[in-house]
C-alpha cells in the first residue's frame, strides 16, 4: 500500500471519489485536501477526478451497512472541522472493515472529535434558524449570514416551509454560496461576492421598529450582557439588524446610489439553478 | 400615534411577562398559507435582549388601558403611563412584516383590561382572526387569558391561538386580595380549568375526526411573580406541582419582581430584584418536570426556601447521602437521573453507550456528564474517581466552589474597619 496525498474539488461527491480512488489503487491518503491549498510535500499527491458514479456507489455501500452511517458521513463533511476529510475516511475505512456496530459506541475515542463537529454544525444551524436576518428587497426576501460550518444544506428545509409562498435566499459570507428559493424549488450555488443594497424606505422602517422593539424588551434591572454573549455569541452579531448603525436604518435616499453588484435592481432572479452541478453536499433529496 | 411609539409603549408595558416560548406546536407547513411551528418544536431564539432573555415572540399588549388597579403592574389603572391601543388590523400587519424578516416566531398577545374583559378579549380575538385569516398566517401565537372573560370567548381564542395562559401572579390567596384586589382566585382558575377540560376533549375530537380544528395544541402557562409577597420557595413550588398535577401546565414561569411601583406593601423600589431565586425555583421547576421530583421532596417546612448556594438538585443530594454513589453501569434511567450532574440526554447517553460496554468513570466526560458534580456521587464498576474523599461538610464545600462562578453576582457589603467604632460612639 502506497502512501499518498490526494486533492479534491472541494465536493461531496468529489470526497466520496477519494475514497473510491484509495481502494481502487489499494492506496493509503495521509491528507485529503479539498480546498485548493496545493502545498508542498514530500508524498507524492494526486489530484481526484470527481466521478459521479464513483461517488454513488461509495455512497450507496456506506447507506446499505449503516443509513445512520451515512448521515454521519454527510453531516461530518459540512463541519469545520480541520481535518475532517481524513477523520471521515478513516470512519469509512473502519466501517467497511469491522462493521456499523462501533457506531452505538458513543465513547468510541475516533469517533469522538466527528461527533463534537457534527454536535457544533446542528447547534450552529439551530442558532441560526432564529438568528438569519432577511431584508425584503422589491418582493425578495435576502439574507446574508456568516457561519463557521456549512449550514445552508441544514437550513434549507426550515426556510423552505416557513416563506414557501415567498422567494428568498440566503448567501453565506464564509463558504460563498448561497441558497435561492423560488416557487417551490430550492437551490444551493456557489456565489463569489454579494453585497446586500440598501433598504428602501419600508425596510427600514421594519428595521427601524424592530430594533425599538428590540431595545424596549429587555429589563435595565436585569442587565446581563454575559448571559446574552453565552446565548448568542457575538460573532452572529455582525448580520443581525438589531445590532446595526445607524446607516441600516435610513432609507436609501437615490436609486442607484451604492454600486452594489447584486443589487435588487438587477434582480438576482432567485431560484435559477446556476449550472447543474451539485456543488453543495447534501444537495440531493 | 405613530406606529414606532405605539410598539414602544406597549412593549414597555409587556415585557415583565417572563413567558416567551414557541415549543409544544407541531404544525407543518400549509399551502397558501405563510410560516409552520414544526421546524422548530422546541422552540427558536430568535434573539436575546441585553437582559439575556431570549426573545423568540412579539410580545407586546393590545392595550395598556386597564380598569384594574393591581398594586404591582406597571400598568395599573393609577399608574401615570402613557398609554396607547393597537387596532387589530395596525397589529397583524406589524406581526406579518416581522414574521417575514424572521424577526420572530409568531405573536404573544397579551392586554390590559380596557371596559371589560370579554371586550378586550373580543378585541383580541379580531386582531387573531385577521393574522390568521386575512394574512395567512400559519406561525406561532401566544394569547392571554383575562381572568374573568366568558367561556365563549376563551373557546374562540383558543381555536385561534396555539398556546393560552393565564396568569396567577401572586402565589397566596392573601397577596391577591391584597395587591390585586380586583381579582379573585375563581376568577383565575376557572379559564384555566375550562382550558384543560376543553383540551381532553379536543383530544378526543381528534381521534375521530382528524381534521377537528385544533384548541390550543401547544397547552396552557402561567406565571408566578417571585419577591413580591412574602411567600416562601415552599408555597410557590408545591402549588407549581399543583398546577401540573391537577390542571395539566405545560409550563409555570417565574419572574422575579421588579419594583416598578412605590407603594407600602411592595418592595421598595430600587430594590434590585431576586435573579438568584428565580434561577433556583425554574432549576426546581425542571426538577419537577423532567427529572422525576415531587415539591415535597425538594423543600419541606423545615426547610421552607432554597438553599442559595447550591442548587436544589445537589441540595437533595447533599441531604441523601445514603442514595450515593450510584452505579452507573447498573443503576437505571430514573436513579440516574437523581445524580447531580446528570440530565436527561447524558442519562440516555449512558443507558445507550452502557450496551457496547462497561463504563469507566474518565468517560463519562466524554458522554456529557458534567463531573465537577457527578463525582461525588458516581461509581463505575465499583470504583469512584480517584482521590474523591466524601464528608457532607467538604461536599458542601466543593459543590459551592464549583458553582460560584457563573451564578448572578449577590450584594456584596464592602467591610469597614470604623462602622463599629462609630455605631459604639
Amino acid at each position: 500500500m502506497n502512501e499518498i496525498l490526494y486533492f479534491y474539488d472541494g465536493s461531496f461527491e468529489g470526497f466520496l471519489c477519494c475514497i473510491f480512488e484509495s481502494y481502487a489503487k489499494h492506496e493509503i491518503p495521509i491528507a485529503v485536501n479539498g480546498d485548493g491549498d496545493y502545498a508542498l510535500s514530500v508524498f507524492p499527491c494526486r489530484t481526484i477526478e470527481t466521478d459521479f458514479r464513483h461517488a454513488q456507489r461509495v455512497y450507496r455501500k456506506v447507506a446499505a451497512m449503516s443509513p445512520c452511517a451515512a448521515d454521519f458521513l454527510r453531516r461530518g463533511f459540512l463541519t469545520c472541522l480541520p481535518d475532517r476529510e481524513l477523520l471521515l475516511y478513516r470512519m469509512v475505512v473502519r466501517l467497511l472493515r469491522d462493521g456499523p456496530s462501533f457506531f452505538n459506541n458513543l465513547t468510541d475515542e475516533m469517533l469522538c472529535p466527528l461527533r463534537k463537529a457534527v454536535r457544533q454544525l446542528d447547534g450552529e444551524a439551530h442558532l441560526l434558524r432564529g438568528f438569519v436576518r432577511f431584508s425584503e428587497l422589491s418582493g425578495v426576501l435576502g439574507a446574508e449570514i456568516q457561519p463557521k460550518n456549512r449550514v445552508l444544506p441544514h437550513l434549507r428545509a426550515d426556510y423552505c416551509a416557513r416563506y414557501s409562498n415567498e422567494k428568498f435566499f440566503i448567501y453565506d459570507r464564509t463558504h460563498h454560496e448561497a441558497l435561492f428559493y423560488a416557487d417551490g424549488r430550492a437551490v444551493i450555488a456557489p456565489l463569489g461576492s454579494f453585497r446586500m443594497a440598501p433598504p428602501d424606505s419600508e425596510e427600514a422602517g421594519y428595521r427601524l421598529l424592530w430594533k425599538r422593539f428590540y431595545d424596549t424588551i429587555s429589563i435595565r434591572e436585569r442587565y446581563n450582557p454575559k448571559c446574552r454573549m453565552t446565548q448568542m455569541p457575538k460573532r452572529y452579531w455582525s448580520t443581525m439588524t438589531e445590532f446595526q448603525d445607524a446607516g441600516a436604518f435610513t432609507a436609501e435616499s437615490s436609486p442607484g446610489a451604492s454600486p452594489a453588484p447584486f443589487s435588487p435592481g438587477g434582480r438576482p432572479a432567485p431560484g435559477i439553478p446556476s449550472g447543474s452541478e451539485p456543488s453543495a453536499p447534501a444537495s440531493g433529496p | 400615534m405613530e406606529l414606532l411609539e405605539k410598539l414602544t409603549i406597549l412593549s414597555d408595558a409587556a415585557k415583565y411577562d417572563a413567558a416567551c416560548t414557541s415549543s409544544g406546536a407541531r404544525r407543518g407547513p400549509r399551502k397558501g398559507f405563510i410560516g409552520n411551528t414544526a421546524s422548530a418544536p422546541a422552540g427558536c431564539c430568535h434573539t436575546f435582549s441585553a437582559d439575556g432573555r431570549c426573545v423568540t415572540l412579539l410580545k407586546v399588549l393590545l392595550t395598556n388601558c386597564c380598569v384594574y388597579d393591581c398594586k404591582y403592574c406597571v400598568n395599573r389603572r393609577s399608574g401615570d403611563s402613557r398609554r396607547a391601543m393597537f387596532s387589530p388590523e395596525e397589529l397583524a400587519e406589524l406581526t406579518i412584516g416581522f414574521y417575514r424578516r424572521n424577526y420572530i416566531e409568531g405573536l404573544f398577545l397579551s392586554s390590559g383590561v380596557f371596559r371589560s374583559p370579554d371586550y378586550t378579549t373580543e378585541l383580541m380575538i379580531q386582531a387573531l382572526r385577521i393574522l390568521r385569516e386575512k394574512y395567512r398566517f400559519n406561525g406561532y401565537i401566544h394569547a392571554k387569558a383575562i381572568p374573568g372573560t366568558s367561556a365563549e370567548l376563551v373557546e374562540q381564542l383558543g381555536l385561534l391561538a396555539d398556546r393560552l395562559s393565564v396568569n396567577i401572579e401572586l402565589p397566596s390567596e392573601e397577596g391577591l386580595r391584597t395587591l390585586a384586589p380586583d381579582k379573585t382566585k375563581t376568577a383565575i382558575l376557572s379559564p384555566m380549568r375550562q382550558i384543560q377540560t376543553r383540551r381532553a376533549e379536543n383530544r378526543e375530537e381528534l381521534v375521530k375526526y382528524r381534521h377537528a380544528p385544533k384548541f390550543a395544541p401547544a397547552g396552557q402557562s402561567t406565571q408566578l411573580i417571585v419577591g413580591a409577597t412574602q411567600d416562601s420557595d415552599e408555597q410557590i413550588l408545591r402549588l407549581t406541582q399543583g398546577l401540573y398535577d391537577h390542571y395539566q401546565l405545560k409550563r409555570v414561569f417565574y419572574s422575579a419582581y421588579v419594583p416598578v411601583v412605590e407603594n407600602a406593601l411592595l418592595p421598595a423600589k430600587g430594590t434590585s430584584p431576586p435573579l438568584l431565586r428565580e434561577h433556583r425555583l425554574y432549576q426546581a421547576d425542571w426538577l419537577l418536570r423532567f427529572y422525576g421530583f415531587r415539591a415535597e421532596e425538594l423543600l419541606d417546612s423545615k426547610n421552607p426556601n432554597f438553599n442559595p448556594q447550591i442548587d436544589p438538585k445537589c441540595n437533595w443530594a447533599l441531604s441523601h447521602l445514603d442514595f450515593f454513589p450510584v452505579e452507573v453501569n447498573r443503576a437505571d434511567g430514573e436513579t440516574l437521573l437523581r445524580v447531580p450532574g446528570i440530565g436527561v440526554t447524558s442519562m440516555r447517553r449512558i443507558l445507550s453507550a452502557r450496551r457496547f460496554g462497561a463504563l469507566r468513570i474518565e468517560q463519562l466526560q466524554r458522554l456529557g456528564v458534567v463531573m465537577k458534580r457527578a463525582q461525588y456521587f458516581l461509581s463505575a464498576s465499583g470504583k469512584m474517581a480517584p482521590g474523591i474523599c466524601i464528608s457532607p461538610d467538604g461536599l458542601l464545600r466543593n459543590l459551592i466552589a464549583s458553582e460560584r462562578a457563573p451564578l448572578p453576582e449577590q450584594e456584596t457589603l464592602q467591610l469597614s474597619l470604623f462602622d463599629p467604632a462609630e455605631a459604639a460612639l
